[in-house]
């Protein structure tokens, strides 16, 4: 068999997350069984959706420090809502929009403002932290039982066809990017930005226009991945989501997109959260410390950047 | 002939599916100007980074003085004494000119401390042997390309090297700085350096250059003595047949005018008033700095207007944004075709579409794949763009190619005004002809253009009339038929206005 070495190069991300699970199914049993797997994938459902806004905040070059705190702050807006006794599902959408619209005003900030994005996103991570803080008092907004907080609770604790239902919602956001990514005039607009600013400018493109919406999607997915959470523990913490931004970043980069923007995919990026997942599911099989499994998780993502440098 | 200070021999260089370089022999010698000649695509460039080290031959041999000697990294060329001024510069542009002409081999006292007088008074030497009259303590992001591409000359000169390859060391450069450049060609020639000179600028290599050895197709077709050359033999020899007549111009009615500026003004430009018709071509001409690209990118809406009306089929608008300037039917294909005009990374498909992406627009936002593919091989065959496949990174094409896909850029927003920015800036004599064919069929299908060059008989070649721009103004207007090179250079300058 002919084996085409680009297809191979393009697919290395992948190898590499099969070659690492084949290696770890062989150390532990345990870690092959049916239900681990879903637990991977359910527990990597937050960061992959994370991650998926950020690779359209990094395909234009820029990055999004602020997704943990929209996390947090639109997980204490719906379970707030929903603890004063609102339909779930307007609760939902408004927790959604705040997140949209904070996105959206960090990408203002950048592209109007002309502030760095990693001045303007840290800034917004910084106020959305403290105004989380103050909207919760510091303390966790707990969802008592009632019908609403039921129906509320399916959606980071539902099964549908014996499969978590974060895992159907992980799958629509990573369909959609790919869909907005490839098929639609955004998305060619998001790597032209990311290739060259000024030449996208000159093409007559807004400029302006892809960084507020690339910064909303963002902080969309990051809202989003709030709401789960907040559903899944049936409270929401005032720190929820700190230190998010770093492991959506890494899965990103995992994933072979470039920080300087213009080149990458979100099937990568889907790929790059399977690995931190799988590293971190196959750590605590091993029952190894959880002081040590950052070590290892530091190791792993220089050694996988390391491998993927160009040449 | 003297004995080659390096000879090149047999070389051969493959790349994954194209044989760039097939069995080239290239001499340099001492004290000779060797001019190294080829289409775009020809091998110029690879022959010169095996030359530099930058990539290794699969077949051939080097010999140094007749020794034989092998290039593993640029480091061991250059520690042969092989300096190459790169037709995109190395500059860092944060730092002053003689942190940059010094960078990584700064003079230190004996604390191992930068000895800045050193330097600043060495590298001072150096732009006075070059006859640039600069501080090298300016930053190097305040020059111009041409002050770049000296400062670039400069650092060679501070190696001392024994053979100095320059690639298209003029394209931009003033003629004053051309002149200065030649000055300093003739005086390493007669310290014995061998002198490579790659350039398209045929008139050049009659100029200053002792041998010519041409390449076409990866191939090495001749090496001789310039005297025993002429134009025509370099072209035959370079594009393997015969040129006919360089500016194959038509001429077509002049229609209504679709394009009126009437005192235009700002920061750049002064008072800029002229009109343009329907199936006309209208050259600017200028020096570099004389605002030429600064006129066209009001126009375009990506430089703001301080003063004065812009008539469109004699309506007045507002264009504020590149966008609303091809809403309005203005395209502009920019002279930085890297910096500004494509997207490197985006293929050759994404990059031709991107101006106007919507009319593939359907159902959901999907962008109609099998339309944009029409369009774009449409483009791709009629423009003749050599390129694998439309799905080719633009990165990989040649410069003439690349020009072209950023040409077919501009058309597929279907223009009524095309303005072209050194349309045949680093694109080789066969992509030229092609270019200017490509022009003088939109002419024909009604298309209304502005050509912004340096090259003057090329200005005089395609255009119908011609402007001359000098410090922000126009200097000068011609009717091809009565303008001369000599008069246009001297509105350029200007030392005289018409």
């Amino acid at each position: 068999m002919k084996i085409d070495k680009n297809k191979l190069l393009k697919y290395k991300s992948v190898i590499g997350l099969l070659a690492f699970s084949i290696i770890i199914s062989f150390v532990s049993p345990q870690f092959l069984t049916f239900s681990n797997i879903l637990n991977v994938f359910r527990q990597t459902s937050i960061n992959s959706i994370i991650a998926a806004g950020m690779t359209f905040v990094i395909l234009t070059g820029g990055i999004d420090l602020s997704v943990g705190s929209v996390l947090a702050f639109a997980g204490a807006i719906c379970a707030s809502l929903i603890a004063s006794g609102m339909n779930a599902f307007f609760a939902i959408a408004i927790a959604l929009m705040v997140g949209t619209l904070a996105g959206a005003i960090s990408g203002i900030i950048i592209s109007r403002g002309k502030v760095q994005p990693f001045i303007a996103t840290l800034v917004s991570m910084t106020v959305l932290r403290g105004a989380t803080l103050v909207f919760t008092d510091g303390r966790p907004i707990t969802l008592v039982s009632g019908e609403n907080a039921e129906r509320f609770s399916t959606i980071g604790n539902g099964y549908f066809l014996g499969i978590p239902v974060p895992i159907y919602i992980t799958l629509i956001v990573f369909v959609a990017a790919y869909y907005i990514l490839r098929q639609t005039r955004l998305g060619r607009y998001v790597y032209a930005l990311g290739g060259n600013e000024e030449a996208t400018k000159l093409s007559g493109i807004s400029v302006a226009k892809i960084k507020v919406i690339v910064y909303a999607l963002s902080g969309l997915c990051a809202a989003l991945a709030g709401v789960i959470i907040t559903s899944r523990l049936a409270s929401a913490q005032p720190n929820a989501g700190s230190g998010y931004e770093l492991d959506a970043i890494a899965a990103v980069v995992l994933g072979g997109t470039s920080l300087s923007g213009g080149m990458g995919s979100i099937f990568g990026t889907v790929t790059g959260a399977l690995i931190i997942g799988v590293l971190n599911n196959a750590l605590n099989i091993l029952n190894v410390s959880s002081y040590y499994q950052m070590i290892v998780k530091g190791a792993v993502i220089l050694i996988a950047v390391l491998l993927d440098r160009k040449k | 002939m003297a004995k080659p200070l390096l000879q090149m021999k047999g070389i051969t260089k493959e790349f994954p599916g194209v044989k760039a370089l097939d069995q080239i022999d290239f001499n340099i010698y001492e004290g000779k100007v060797m001019a190294l000649l080829g289409e775009n695509g020809a091998g110029k460039s690879t022959l010169m980074k095996i030359l530099s080290g930058v990539y290794q031959m699969d077949e051939g041999e080097l010999y140094f003085k007749e020794n034989h000697i092998k290039f593993k990294t640029p480091r061991d060329s250059q520690d042969v004494g092989i300096a190459i001024i790169h037709q995109e510069l190395n500059l860092v542009p944060q730092l002053t000119i003689g942190e940059n002409i010094f960078l990584g081999r700064e003079p230190v006292n004996k604390f191992k401390r930068i000895d800045w007088k050193k330097l600043y008074a060495n590298s001072s030497k150096l732009l006075e042997r070059l006859g640039i009259e600069k501080d090298p303590m300016e930053l190097v992001s305040n020059l111009s390309i041409g002050e770049q591409q000296m400062v670039e000359i400069a650092k060679a000169l501070s190696l001392d090297a024994k053979i100095i390859i320059m690639d298209e060391p003029t394209d931009a450069l003033t003629d004053k700085e051309t002149a200065a450049l030649f000055k300093v060609i003739n005086e390493l020639r007669e310290n014995g350096c061998g002198i490579v000179y790659i350039s398209h600028r045929l008139k050049e290599i009659f100029e200053i250059c002792d041998m010519a050895t041409v390449l076409r197709d990866g191939k090495f077709i001749t090496e001789d003595l310039v005297t025993n050359l002429n134009e025509d033999l370099i072209i035959e020899a370079m594009v393997g047949r015969k040129l006919e007549e360089q500016f194959p111009r038509v001429d077509v009615e002049l229609k209504e005018v679709v394009l009126e500026v009437k005192n235009l003004s700002n920061e750049y430009i002064e008072d800029i008033s002229f009109t343009l018709r329907k199936g006309e071509i209208i050259g600017i001409a200028g020096l570099m700095g004389s605002g030429r690209t600064e006129l066209a990118k009001t126009i375009f809406g990506s430089l703001p207007v301080r003063e004065g009306e812009v008539f469109i089929d004699q309506k007045q608008y507002t264009i504020s944004s590149p966008k609303s300037a091809l809403e309005h039917g203005i395209a502009y294909v920019s002279e930085d075709r890297k910096g500004q005009g494509l997207i490197l990374d985006l293929s050759v498909k994404e990059n031709m579409s991107l101006s106007d992406l919507k009319q593939f627009e359907s159902f959901l936002f999907k962008l109609n794949g099998q339309n944009e593919e029409h369009m774009v091989r449409h483009y791709i065959d009629n423009m003749s763009i050599r390129t694998p496949s439309m799905d080719q990174t633009v990165k990989n094409l040649s410069g003439g190619n690349q020009q072209k896909v950023s040409i077919a850029k501009g058309l597929m927003t279907k223009p009524k005004i095309l303005i072209l920015d050194e349309p045949t800036r680093g694109v080789d004599v066969g992509a030229k002809k092609e270019i200017y064919n490509l022009i003088n069929q939109f002419k024909k299908e009604g298309m209304s253009i502005i050509i912004i060059s340096s090259e003057l008989p090329e200005v005089l070649g395609m255009c119908d009339r011609i402007l001359v721009m000098f410090n922000g103004k126009i200097t000068g207007a011609f009717n091809r038929k009565e303008a001369s090179q000599e008069q246009i250079l001297r509105c350029a300058v200007g030392i005289e206005e018409a």
